[in-house]
């Protein structure tokens, strides 16, 4: 069928195109001055050497100019909506030493896994705070937590819940395609960072060591029959302004291949977290996390952008016109967290914003957004809350309630 | 409802001329949209202030167990609530959207949306069609949304669309009527309303898309990311009504070239004898 999406194997996928990306990075981005910066902003199209330009330490002092174009671009897309939605940490067990990780082999966190029962209990606990979009994150730990787990729990939390994605392990295609089977319309995949070399220093052991196993995901996903996938680096491991352009060149590259696919970033700065101390992070400014987010808002205008409560309230909330679309709220980054609050601080990083969804969406309001709750991906999947809901309402009225 | 009419009535005379569209008499011909509002809440000030009586919501957004929160709870009795949907990615999902929107309550109006490009979000007009058929004759009333494609409209026509929805420009982008030349072919050549949506940035483009013979017009991003939406909210039902009535009242022609005298005789008809 001319309109099937094709499962497309690694030898054809992005890596081979990472070579070809950084060339054009480093021809372009430091070469950039003003004049190209400002021919990029008055273009109406962006194509990939406009992005590097946007990047470059001449856009740097632009910033005004770019976080113009960023509002704009932002405010004709997606007006005054922004979606709300909480991680929900299924497991910490992890078989990866990734040396920047809270939850990384090495550490002496308690581990566990969560049972049907908790996934449930957990899922109870966010959706009585009103939310309906959720995202499923597990370690990296086959056994344990591996697609047959994670396809299970999709389906608990699909029962409830209006959009469920998952972040978790690189999985095959036939694994991905379970895991939307049960429910699933998004998957996330941060990269971590895509400069091969220094993800080798990071990444010592493990299953995730296999840099282009994880490069590839993404489209594993998309074939699979994944909605939307959420690209991210993790900035502050190497150079951000490689980092985010490759980023972008990744997304450019799933959306041509899959034109339905919807494409989402998240832009996580590292945070402080209980890792190995033999790694130090270099630390991402504020103003270059700005030329970033709103560099890549320019480039994909129609993208999400995830951003997440490791920044501060005040930081997320000066984003929101900028170009941040979806923001989590009430957050717990510990398993079973939402239930039974955690007792014993083993969480995969520390949060900075802590509002909760009520506040959250009280404070979006104040600043003229309308909090989104439920916005389905998928309706084969989205509509059974629904349908749930309709059932109640029905029976209401058969009442006579 | 009374006060929908009377504004309408001041906007500009179209009281007299609904827009019979599903059995129902519609007084004004603006439709309005939702998705990029900052606060639901303004949804009844827009209806007011506008005149409009047809608001349309993604059943995406639709979560019944929020209750009074949920954005149907701002639609006043007196709307007329169309559906979208939006989200649907062929023509399956966008029947499986529509019927569920009929069990919750919301009508049978549906505005079939299916879209898979979530780039240039451009309308695939076979799903559409295909949509319409199906959802056409469960006895919906259908109001498909396409790019201005004549063979699609006759498409719809054939399948029992009861308008046709061609944007004047790619959602979202307030650039106005640019599939203008197409738009007109379709009104000439369709038996449907056309019902212009998608790409309408300011009252004038409105009011430009009714001076050629649209049915009516459909407006969402302008309104709603206006600095004072319901104050464009009004100003778009001024701008349709406008261009309505000047529709009815027979606009000259265009001349290509040249100019023509306000009184002209130039004796053309001189020196023909009388029958």
């Amino acid at each position: 069928m001319c309109r099937e999406n094709r499962y497309i194997p690694l030898a054809d996928g992005f890596a081979p195109k990472l070579a070809g990306c950084a060339r054009l990075f480093a021809e372009s981005v430091f070469a950039a001055g003003p004049g190209d910066v400002r021919r990029a902003l008055g273009k109406d199209t962006l194509n990939e050497k406009d992005f590097a330009a946007l990047l470059s330490p001449a856009a740097g002092a632009e910033l005004e100019a770019l976080a113009r174009r960023a509002r704009d671009e932002t405010m004709r897309r997606f007006g005054r909506a922004r979606q709300l939605f909480a991680p929900i940490y299924l497991g910490n067990y992890c078989t990866n030493k990734c040396v920047y990780c809270g939850f990384h082999a090495g550490t002496g966190i308690r581990r566990k896994a969560l049972t049907p029962d908790e996934i449930e209990a957990e899922a109870e606990a966010l959706y009585a705070v009103g939310l309906r979009r959720v995202l499923a994150l597990t370690g990296d730990a086959p056994k344990r937590t591996g697609a047959d787990y994670i396809a299970a729990a999709v389906e608990i939390l699909a029962r409830r819940f209006s959009s469920v994605g998952i972040e978790v392990q690189a999985l095959t295609f036939e694994e991905y395609a379970g895991i939307a089977r049960a429910g699933a319309d998004s998957m996330t995949m941060f990269q971590e960072t895509y400069d091969a070399e220094i993800y080798a220093r990071l990444h010592p052991s493990g299953p995730k060591r296999v840099f282009a196993n994880r490069l590839d995901a993404p489209q594993r996903a998309a074939a699979a029959g994944m909605r939307a996938v959420n690209l991210g680096a993790l900035l502050g491991l190497g150079d951000w302004r490689s980092d985010i352009f490759m980023t972008g060149m990744h997304a450019l590259f799933l959306q041509r291949r899959f034109p339905g696919l919807e494409i989402g970033f998240s832009l996580p700065r590292i945070r402080p977290a209980k890792s190995d101390s033999s790694f130090s992070p270099t630390p991402v400014p504020d103003r270059c996390f700005v030329q970033a987010l709103t560099a890549l808002r320019c480039f994909m205008p129609y993208a999400g952008i995830t951003l997440s409560t490791r920044e501060s309230a005040v930081m997320r909330d000066k984003l929101l016109p900028l170009g941040v679309t979806r923001v989590s709220a009430g957050v717990c980054t510990g398993v079973g967290g939402y239930a039974r609050p955690a007792q014993d601080g083993s969480v995969q990083w520390d949060i900075d914003d802590r509002r909760s969804v009520a506040e959250m969406a009280a404070d979006l309001e104040k600043l003229g957004y309308s909090p989104v709750f439920s916005d389905w991906l998928l309706p084969g999947g989205g509509d059974l809350p629904l349908a749930g809901a309709l059932r109640d309402a029905v029976g209401a009225t058969e009442t006579g309630a | 409802m009374q006060q929908t009419s009377t504004q309408s009535a001041q906007a500009g005379d179209t009281a007299d001329d609904p827009l019979l569209l599903g059995g129902e008499r519609l007084e004004s011909r603006l439709f309005l949209g939702t998705g990029k509002l900052g606060r639901e809440e303004l949804i009844p000030d827009l209806l007011r202030a506008s005149g409009a009586r047809v608001i349309t919501v993604a059943l995406r957004r639709v979560d019944l167990s929020r209750k009074a929160d949920d954005i149907l709870a701002h639609i006043p009795a007196d709307a007329r609530l169309l559906p979208n949907t939006s989200g649907a990615r062929n023509a399956a999902e966008a029947v499986r959207l529509a019927r569920l929107a009929a069990a919750c309550g919301a009508g049978n109006w549906i505005k079939i949306e299916v879209i898979n490009d979530p780039r240039n979000l451009l309308p695939d007009g076979y799903e559409t069609a295909r949509a319409t058929e199906i959802l056409a004759s469960e006895g919906f009333v259908v109001l498909p949304y396409i790019n201005p494609d004549l063979y699609v409209a006759r498409d719809l026509v054939n399948a029992g669309a009861a308008a046709v929805m061609p944007l004047g420009a790619p959602i979202g982008s307030n650039r106005g009527l640019q599939t203008k030349e197409m738009i007109r072919i379709l009104i000439e050549e369709t038996a449907l309303p056309i019902i212009v949506d998608a790409g309408i940035g300011a009252p004038s483009q409105a009011c430009e898309a009714m001076e050629l013979g649209a049915a009516a017009c459909l407006v969402n991003t302008a309104v709603a990311t206006a600095a004072d939406p319901v104050g464009m909210a009004a100003a778009f039902g001024r701008a349709v009504a406008a261009g309505r009535a000047a529709r009815l009242a027979g606009l000259g022609r265009v001349l290509e070239q040249g100019s023509a005298a306000s009184s002209p005789d130039e004796g053309l008809s001189a020196g023909f004898p009388e029958a």
